[in-house]
């Protein structure tokens, strides 16, 4: 995934949207994490991902969105995931990307584990996860 | 065909497979007794969901696949 690319897209598929608003997501260059693996469950992964668009395409007022998460085993500093939302204005495209991404985080059909010190790890879910998610309801 | 048991995330680790055939129809109890008592005690937690033919069932325990059929065990996500 090339995110610059991917928001140059959105750009030229928007032009009269008065902003664009985004969130990368990346793997972090430090705490030990050597590799990441996302997995998921294709049957219900992408549909989940279309009715997040749909949701928030009916939630703010948008020109275009773009969302793109990837999956298999990321290094250090690689893109993980990206939201692109272009608006009118900016506060739909901020808001969007932000509601995006809640929901990604919490309620989207992902699974990952990192590796440190040769060992793979599980991740849990947060807390914080599903008090972000609150925030929209 | 058969009823193909996916094990996905953590639950994977837990099977020692990604997979598991097991002979149609297969209802919750057919499911705990299929997949070894470890997965199956995930299984009983609230947090593990479970879907049947792509659909995540309101109620796991009224499960009832049908051959062809794919059952995914789906534990907590852990986020994007």
């Amino acid at each position: 995934m090339d995110p610059g690319a991917e928001l140059e897209a959105l750009t030229a598929a928007t032009p009269d949207a008065g902003g664009i608003a985004s969130f990368v997501g990346k793997v972090r260059a430090s705490g030990g994490v050597e590799a990441l693996e996302l997995s998921h469950y294709e049957p219900l992964t992408l549909p989940g991902m279309q009715e997040l668009a749909a949701q928030a395409e009916q939630r703010f007022a948008l020109m275009g969105l773009t969302m793109i998460h990837r999956i298999g085993t990321m290094g250090p500093g690689d893109p993980i995931v990206l939201v692109g939302a272009a608006a009118r204005h900016r506060r739909d495209a901020i808001l969007a990307v932000d509601f995006c991404m809640d929901h990604l985080k919490s309620a989207a059909w992902f699974w990952k584990r990192e590796k440190r010190g040769g060992e793979w790890h599980w991740i849990e879910p947060r807390i914080e996860d599903h008090a972000d998610l609150a925030r929209w309801s | 065909m058969a009823v193909t048991i996916l094990f996905l995330g953590p639950l994977r680790d837990l099977a020692g497979a990604e997979t598991l055939e097991v002979e149609a129809p297969l209802d919750w109890s057919g499911l705990l007794g299929s997949v070894g008592e470890e997965v199956a005690d995930q299984l009983q937690q609230e947090r593990v969901n479970v879907a049947c033919a792509g659909r995540v069932l309101a109620d796991k325990t009224a499960l009832k696949a049908k051959d062809g059929d794919e059952v995914a065990l789906l534990p907590p996500v852990s986020g994007g």
